[in-house]
């Protein structure tokens, strides 16, 4: 259900954002604004830790004074500070330079048609019963097995927000989404050496939600699979990304293929549009429509229509992550990705997750990833990992202290195959990734 | 007029509120099983200006500004914010907080003590201290002379940031403290082509002062100067080197090393809670004889300083490992308190709307005594990394990582070719042990950190002089 006469009022809000941006002398402009009200309590050993009122707000609004850009944002929302955010803006557009390339999206590519995404879930809950649902969580963790021998908390969060977006061209919308997740992780030891690990589940509806209890025995087995972990000597072999760690592989993809990064040509993929990239069998697409999923949305962060679209078909890259400047600079049109990519897909292949170990057949497993370590501009990829020996498909023990390294392009080149076993709690939805061979530092 | 006063004036006085007010929240908020509760104000300004392909394409401002109630009782936490600084607002939130705590009123102590601490850092206001169009000519001819540098430019961004903040923290022991924190902000990177391969360089600093502090000594077209280095020094890199190896760290940033592997196994909480590699590790050889380790939030003007932390407390010069030996930890008032000893002056908090935990300020090494040119010629084949990106750890298993951005081979006690950059990985409480040399050069970062814990990202400062690392495993693709 949506709460209209609040999307309302905050519309009404935004459209005196852009009516005193007209009048203090901008030719354009955009505002946006966001309520979020939340609650997140934990529960650490069988106790309540913390119980936390969340309560964000913010405006911000942009402005153009022909082809000067200027921005300002604030937590106040009184008549006073409309005033004032707008002048700033203002002051800001008045010293920027001329950008050819600033402005608002073109008025035909705005959305029109907001279909109902189904994102909508309040979840009437107290804190009471939250710490509840926490402690059943952890206890399910703790209890599972005496290696659980410490705990840093199950938690449980809800939220619900509006956001409001409008601009001089007539644009105006609004709506109301939610997001509710239960996390647990917890610390097992073995002859004096401690590992912790952790599972969370999120969904828009809290009816969706995986249970208390098999979100901590999950917690606390994958926990106890890292007992006794080891490192690996040096060498090269075939490495199988997890799905929770290969949605990062395909998130450094995006990076690269956005217009932000092409344009200043610091990006590894440069001039690759119509060019194979990944093997023949991969197709990656957008999805902005599902029903229910977290990143769902009918219009972009500039109020582009969002598109189901093919990113990359058979291999070949079809098209740029863009906003309607970084599509000027680049003498494109916009992707309507003004804030990122929605509900990004890598088609599976047959295999689950077991089946893909079986094809990893002797190498690595990945299930953690360490650091940054990736260099945008030349694709260069250096990154601590942890994860599993696998000899014949089958796990051997737990790793860690090692490196992951290659170079990007040749690693998607080098994909063997995608597992059907995709992790839905991104925004990137993929199953694990069998990468041919990569470079392995230890001992 | 004082610093507690320009505070109260210009968080308090806007919304119609008196110090006695912060007496009826406190009130509302007090009960028998208390054992801490405090309320936070905090009004910031911030404002950015990026130019980019030889243009100040934008710029942006920010206001906001909003107050914490927190109640503490053992080791239970109840919080809540507000970005109105109204009083029927915070009696609110104070009521729900409140519920944390089992009920029984006890008698509340009015405000009584209001403290004023010798400052880190000048209450100026860095947004102010520049004209607009000082700011924008700034940063053109940082662009300008960057460009002028090498023929293979193709691309100079150049970012300016600055932040005003006030704080003031009202604490049920009766005492109220403000700061005014001035925290400045610049980067320049560069991208270069040759025969069609491109690299990137990047060089900042900053400090807890106004702009002035870039135009000192041109230290903002020092950055310009040092990016486009580093990146002619990667365009020619070739494959790093994998495996365990000597590894000779450079002064300065690089101390990103001791931020990571034993900085955060050392906040209070994780030690606390026993979920750190360091817990229990109190009074035990932790790193060799050589090493010396501080965390100081006490020097003057530096990035993760303060004058006092988030929770009201000075901050202190606190020594973690002392000749090797693990001496204490970094405390904010509630683990302290669980563990006996006092606040170290480490409590931070991103903001109004985040709670305190222990937290890093500044975090370095004490020199020692060895030549840096003679740590280099000790090496017969290694790796001599400059340069740092980021890191992360692991608390738990205390494995670390951070990744090299500028380094070099070392073969036969010289410095030979670059390499690409490589992530190093190691063991928090083994890695100290394995430090054979330390130089006499001890630098401290120019002011770019950022410390994530939690979701709450706080600036901080690291530093360090030339260590000999005798084996970490470097993760380059050459095996």
């Amino acid at each position: 259900m949506q709460n209209n006469e609040e999307i309302n009022r905050l519309k009404n809000l935004v459209q005196d954002l852009l009516d005193e941006s007209r009048k203090q002398g901008a030719t354009s402009a955009e505002a946006g604004l966001s309520l979020d009200k939340g609650l997140a309590v934990t529960a650490r050993l069988g106790e309540v830790e913390t119980i936390e009122y969340h309560c964000d707000q913010a405006l911000g609004v942009t402005v153009y004074r022909g082809k000067r850009k200027g921005s300002s944002s604030t937590n106040d929302f009184s008549p006073d500070s409309i005033r004032e955010t707008v002048k700033a803006a203002c002051s800001i557009a008045g010293f920027s330079s001329e950008d050819d390339y600033a402005g608002l999206p073109e008025q035909h590519m705005l959305a029109t048609q907001f279909p109902d995404l189904d994102n909508n879930h309040a979840w009437d809950i107290e804190a009471s019963s939250a710490i509840d649902i926490a402690l059943e969580c952890e206890e399910a963790a703790r209890s599972l097995h005496v290696e659980i021998s410490n705990s840093e908390g199950a938690t449980v969060n809800s939220h619900q927000g509006i956001s409001v977006l409008g601009n001089s061209l007539g644009f105006l919308q609004g709506g109301q989404s939610t997001r509710h997740s239960i996390s647990c992780s917890v610390i097992g030891e073995r002859d004096g050496n401690m590992q912790r690990d952790y599972w969370y589940s999120v969904s828009r509806n809290a009816q969706a939600l995986e249970s208390a209890s098999d979100i901590g025995i999950k917690a606390a087995q994958r926990t106890l699979q890292r007992l006794g972990a080891q490192s690996l000597s040096t060498r090269q072999c075939p490495v199988l990304y997890s799905a929770e760690v290969a949605a990062g592989l395909i998130g450094s993809l995006v990076g690269a293929i956005s217009g932000s990064s092409l344009y200043r040509k610091s990006s590894f993929l440069l001039d690759a549009l119509d060019t194979q990239i990944l093997p023949e069998f991969m197709r990656i697409h957008e999805q902005p429509h599902l029903q229910m999923a977290l990143g769902s949305a009918s219009y972009d962060g500039e109020g582009v229509a969002t598109q189901a679209r093919d990113i990359v078909t058979a291999g070949v890259l079809q098209g740029y992550v863009l906003s309607s400047y970084s599509a000027r600079k680049l003498g494109m049109k916009t992707t309507g990705n003004a804030g990122g990519v929605h509900n990004l897909t890598v088609d599976s292949g047959e295999n689950d997750f077991n089946a893909m170990l079986k094809q990893l057949n002797t190498g690595l497993l990945v299930t953690e990833l360490m650091g940054q370590g990736v260099n945008r501009v030349t694709g260069d990829y250096s990154r601590g990992a942890s994860g599993f020996w696998v000899e014949n498909g089958e796990i051997q023990y737990p790793v860690e202290e090692i490196t992951v390294a290659g170079n990007l392009k040749d690693m998607y080149k080098n994909i063997v195959s995608v597992g059907n076993d995709v992790d839905y709690r991104s925004n990137i939805r993929t199953g694990s990734i069998l990468i041919e061979q990569m470079s392995i530092a230890g001992e | 007029m004082d610093i507690i006063n320009q505070v109260k004036h210009s968080i308090l006085s806007p919304y119609g509120m008196e110090e006695k007010d912060i007496d009826k929240i406190m009130d509302s908020m007090l009960s028998a099983t208390v054992d801490d509760a405090d309320i936070y104000f905090q009004a910031s300004h911030f404002e950015s200006w990026v130019l980019e392909g030889g243009i100040v394409k934008e710029g942006s401002h920010s206001i906001e500004q909003g107050a914490g109630v927190r109640v503490v009782s053992g080791e239970k936490t109840g919080f809540a914010y507000s970005d109105r600084i109204e009083l029927s607002v915070l009696l609110e939130a104070a009521k729900n907080v409140k519920a944390i705590a089992r009920q029984g009123q006890i008698a509340q102590k009015k405000i009584d003590k209001v403290a004023g601490y010798p400052s880190y850092y000048d209450a100026v206001n860095p947004l102010k201290s520049l004209a607009d169009q000082e700011k924008i000519a700034l940063l053109r001819r940082v662009d300008i002379e960057t460009r002028k540098l090498d023929s293979r430019i193709e691309e100079v961004i150049v970012s300016l940031v600055g932040v005003h903040e006030k704080v003031m923290v009202a604490n049920c022991d009766g005492s109220l403290v403000a700061d005014i924190r001035p925290l400045t902000r610049m980067n320049v990177t560069v991208i270069l082509e040759e025969n069609g391969q491109r690299e990137q360089g990047s060089m900042g600093g900053g400090a807890r002062s106004d702009y002035g502090y870039f135009l000192d000594q041109d230290k903002a077209l020092q950055y310009g100067v040092e990016a486009v280095r580093q990146a002619v020094v990667n365009l020619q890199a070739i494959d790093a080197p994998a495996g365990n190896m000597t590894v000779v760290l450079g002064p300065g940033w690089p101390g990103i090393l001791l931020h990571e592997a034993i900085g955060h196994g050392l906040e209070g909480d994780f030690n606390r809670k026993g979920t750190s590699a360091f817990s229990g590790k109190v009074g035990e050889k932790v790193a060799s004889e050589l090493c010396t380790v501080v965390d100081d939030g006490t020097l003057p003007g530096r990035r993760g300083s303060l004058t006092i932390d988030d929770e009201g407390v000075p901050t202190e010069n606190t020594v973690l490992i002392e000749k090797g030996i693990l001496k204490g930890y970094m405390q904010d008032r509630l683990n302290g308190r669980l563990m006996g000893v006092k606040s170290t002056g480490n409590g931070r908090r991103e903001s109004y709307a985040h709670l305190p935990m222990p937290r890093m300020t500044n975090t370095y090494m004490l020199a020692g005594k060895h030549d840096p040119e003679e740590i280099i010629k000790s090496v017969k084949k290694g790796l001599y990394a400059k340069n740092f990106g980021g890191g992360q750890v692991d608390i738990t298993s205390g494995k670390f990582v951070f990744s090299a951005s500028e380094a070099y081979l070392i073969e036969d006690g010289k410095i030979t070719r670059a390499v690409k950059g490589a992530t190093l990985i190691g063991n928090g409480p083994e890695v100290l042990t394995k430090v054979s040399m330390v130089g006499t050069d001890l630098a401290l970062d120019s002011g770019v950190g950022t410390c994530g814990k939690e979701g709450q990202s706080v600036p901080v400062g690291v530093g360090q002089p030339t260590l000999r690392i005798d084996g970490i495993t470097v993760g380059g693709t050459s095996v």
